[in-house]
């Protein structure tokens, strides 16, 4: 069963942790900030977590964004898990690339190539 | 959702002083964010209304978002009684956008490249990067106080 937060859509699909973003702005520093502890708190204490997250809805994002995503990326690493990006529209892809964080990030065109891909 | 339309009434400090021209829209906000987010709001609203392709309302957008946060927490470090100047001219084929804060200025010369492998894994740094990546002409005065950002309508 989907648990809804204002932010984000949680749902669980076998041992994955499907994240969607509800918003289409990744902006705000304060918002930035809930995700990225909601997300933390999501990952702490599982071993080998697996996390996907769907950026269907999301049309904006920043550089605090990306910084927060990188922070996740972190700590998923540190606890031997596994993190996928999916469903990223056109120019937010644009923004993974011109940063070069797409060599950073796994990012799947979408969430079947993601689960398939763990 | 984090902006909304800015009430009718709602008016920026400094605007009642000077009488903006066609397409020009001049802001002084205290350091705050729903000042700024109301401030980009009216600027994209602008631009929307002579017709911006998505393209250039998608890297005008990114590049306000990024210069006005580095003014308010890098400049101004969220002191509200400091102040944000905002000005855009908005022509038909391009915009100039210039965000100006009371903080102590930046060597731009100290900002590392974030897309160098090392830089990668840094939480911050970008938002400079992806202006001058978004913007066609990018330019730090004041001793980096202000920002002075350009974009074809393309």
């Amino acid at each position: 069963m989907a648990e809804a937060t204002p932010r984000l859509r949680i749902s669980r699909e076998k041992d994955v942790h499907v994240v969607e973003f509800v918003q289409n702005r990744i902006l705000d520093e304060l918002n930035i900030s809930e995700i990225g502890l909601e997300l933390t708190n999501l990952l702490a204490g599982r071993d080998r977590p697996r996390l996907l997250l769907d950026f269907s809805a999301v049309d904006h994002l920043s550089s605090a964004a990306l910084g927060m995503l990188i922070n996740v990326n972190n700590k998923v690493r540190e606890q031997n898990g596994q993190l996928r990006l999916a469903q990223i529209k056109p120019p937010i892809l644009e923004v993974f690339q011109i940063t070069k964080l797409n060599r950073l990030f796994r990012i799947c065109a979408t969430r079947a190539e993601a689960m398939a891909s763990f | 959702m984090a902006a909304g339309h800015p009430p009718a009434s709602s008016r920026m400090a400094g605007s009642s002083r000077r009488r903006p021209g066609p397409g020009r829209l001049h802001f002084e906000i205290p350091t705050d964010c729903r000042e700024s987010r109301k401030a980009q709001f009216r600027v994209l609203n602008e631009l929307v209304r002579r017709g911006y392709s998505n393209d250039s309302l998608f890297a005008i957008r990114l590049a306000m978002e990024e210069a006005l946060v580095n003014a308010m927490k890098h400049g101004n470090h969220f002191d509200p009684a400091k102040k944000i100047i905002i000005d855009a001219r908005i022509g038909p084929r391009s915009a100039r956008i210039a965000v100006e804060d009371q903080g102590a200025g930046f060597d731009r010369r100290h900002v590392g490249d974030p897309t160098r492998a090392i830089n990668l894994c840094k939480l911050h740094g970008r938002g400079i990067f992806l202006i001058k990546a978004y913007m066609d002409q990018a330019r730090w005065t004041q001793g980096g106080r202000r920002v002075t950002m350009t974009k074809a309508n393309a």
